[in-house]
């Protein structure tokens, strides 16, 4: 079975059906596309896997376990992270901080420990500040650790953002467009980047992009949604090909 | 253990230290009058309840204007206790300390609930209107608590004469709350005041750190109630209203949301300020007025932001230190 299983998971806001019977199976290692026109429910299905949203039907499964009606915090620790269309980062934290506070459920230590800096504090976070900054050279942040998170510029923050969902050490990561706003330098390095997090991490990477070069040139299963619907599925090649598809973006 | 205090503990310790000392030549050398003796106790009941405070406001970034009905709930249940009881002093005032602690504790976390659901000025008129609600339970109440008569014959066991007692309290409070901010547990509570949605999204159960982030600071003002109802030996349920909430938030406010020197030292201002002013008779409020004003806008000016940047690089350069030993 595969890593992720997803089934035709649908969702209602009313009389809208945001989402309609979407099926997805995602392999470890497996990088996923996801793209479709604006406003065809791409990030409500990032919202659905994350349990932001509860779906009105359907089922998602990772590594076997049901996820529906779970909370978002419980879906994290069950293999799942994610970075948001407009950055979402702890502003007023450092670089670092921002992945400590990911490293939460990794490394423990209790309230007492907290509070009296007890020897066992010392040592937890000496553990959680090398993780971070090991984590943190991956992404070439290392540099700015002790920078204010909200000072940083925009290309970093969003590789921060990436940076904190990967230090919750996730079965997979969901990418909400991620390009979003970079220039096409930036771009090429972002796909090197991914690439690399999924050659080193060994997990799966679900992303939603509206850059093409990026879609096509790293992902290696597509899926296009519009009006809630899948279109088309299958290799990049020959998904971008299909008439539905150029249908959808460019009209009639 | 080889570096069982950082720097910076050893630092924030060595300040609490100096800090003793000078308070102790000022008593024994007579340097005090009568009138600012009795000022001690209010000064560390003041720091104990603006630290707590800024707790929920500075870092978990509520704005709760009900903190002094936390302080009442110790001083109450406290009092209470030493009022209806017969032990041997010091152990008295360790179970009194403890009750007043548990039992705000314990209303920190009913207060906590609605929390959950509301947010900004809604959970400030809510925190308004809870403490009001404790003021009026407390007169109601009269068997227990004497009703609007208040509790008399408090035994005073942290005056002035006990000020090691009161210190030792009062420094153990700071750094528990210090050190807690810079942990695993005040990290969750600083990003669910940055970006709440996130926080979940990395697996951190958000109210549960709101909850925390209340009780705690409940436990911390009940202690400061059972500090200030030893102190005073009479308590009445109108001291405990919404004129204290506020006062108390205008020392967070003034110190500077999320920072726990800046709280300690607007206290300290702050509690001396109106006895400084009492030669000035009729005019003393109006001049506390003006003064608050004026500090206020001190604390925006290019003064303050230099000496702030000063301590901002200062924590900077100790924390690049801590990083590059934890990297090696």
């Amino acid at each position: 079975m595969a890593l992720l299983e997803v089934k035709n998971l649908s969702i209602s806001f009313g009389g809208l059906r945001a989402v309609d019977d979407f099926n997805i199976s995602i392999e470890q290692n497996q990088l996923y596309g996801l793209i479709g026109p604006n406003g065809a429910g791409k990030t409500t299905i990032f919202n659905l896997l994350t349990g932001v949203y509860r779906p009105t039907e359907g089922s998602i499964e990772l590594d076997g376990v049901s996820l529906v009606g779970k909370t978002a915090s419980e879906i994290c620790r069950e293999g799942f992270a994610r970075t948001f269309q407009n950055i979402r980062l702890f502003n007023r934290l450092t670089v670092l901080d921002n992945i400590k506070t990911a490293l939460h459920n990794q490394l423990k230590y209790s309230l007492l420990d907290s509070m009296l800096h007890t020897p066992k504090y010392k040592q937890i976070e000496k553990e959680m500040d090398e993780r971070a900054i090991d984590l943190l050279k991956d992404f070439d942040l290392d540099k700015e650790a002790n920078v204010i998170a909200d000072n940083l510029p925009y290309g970093k923050q969003r590789k921060l953002e990436i940076a904190r969902a990967l230090a919750t050490s996730p079965k997979v990561l969901l990418l909400d467009e991620p390009a979003a706003g970079m220039n096409p330098t930036e771009t090429l390095e972002l796909m090197d980047t991914i690439r690399n997090i999924r050659d080193k991490f060994h997990i799966a990477i679900l992303l939603i992009e509206h850059d093409m070069n990026l879609v096509l040139g790293i992902c290696e299963e597509l899926v296009v949604l519009d009006y809630g619907r899948v279109i088309a599925q299958g290799l990049p090649l020959d998904v971008v090909n299909d008439p539905t598809v150029i249908t959808a973006y460019i009209g009639d | 253990m080889k570096n069982l205090l950082d720097k910076k503990e050893m630092r924030n310790i060595a300040i609490l230290v100096v800090g003793y000392v000078f308070i102790t030549i000022l008593i024994k050398g007579g340097f005090l009058n009568r009138q600012y003796t009795s000022l001690l106790v209010p000064i560390a009941v003041n720091i104990m309840l603006a630290v707590s405070l800024n707790l929920v406001t500075g870092f978990l970034g509520e704005l709760s204007l009900g903190h002094a009905c936390f302080m009442s709930i110790g001083a109450y249940s406290s009092a209470i206790f030493t009022v209806n009881t017969n032990m041997p002093a010091p152990i008295q005032f360790i179970i009194a300390l403890a009750i007043g602690g548990i039992f705000a504790g314990i209303f920190g976390f009913l207060i906590g609930v609605p929390v959950l659901r509301l947010r900004g000025d809604y959970l400030a008129i809510v925190t308004l209107a809870f403490g009001e609600i404790i003021k009026s339970i407390l007169i109601s109440m009269g068997s227990i608590t004497n009703g609007a008569k208040g509790l008399s014959k408090i035994p005073l066991y942290s005056n002035y004469k006990n000020y090691t007692v009161v210190y030792i309290i009062m420094a153990v409070t700071v750094l528990m709350i210090t050190n807690m901010v810079k942990s695993r547990d005040g990290r969750a509570i600083c990003a669910v005041r940055d970006n709440d949605i996130a926080t979940e999204s990395i697996g951190i159960k958000v109210s549960a750190f709101k909850i925390k982030a209340f009780v705690i600071s409940a436990f911390f003002a009940g202690i400061a109630g059972v500090l200030y109802a030893h102190n005073v030996g009479i308590i009445k349920p109108t001291t405990f209203d919404y004129n204290q909430s506020i006062e108390i938030l205008v020392i967070v406010v003034l110190g500077g949301m999320g920072s726990i020197q800046g709280s300690i030292i607007a206290a300290i201002i702050l509690t001396i300020l109106p006895e400084l002013l009492r030669g000035a008779d009729n005019y003393r409020m109006l001049l506390y007025s003006v003064a608050l004003i004026l500090i206020m806008i001190l604390n925006h000016s290019k003064i303050k932001e230099g000496l702030m940047e000063n301590r901002t690089l200062s924590k900077l350069f100790q924390k690049r230190g801590g990083v590059q030993n934890g990297a090696s």
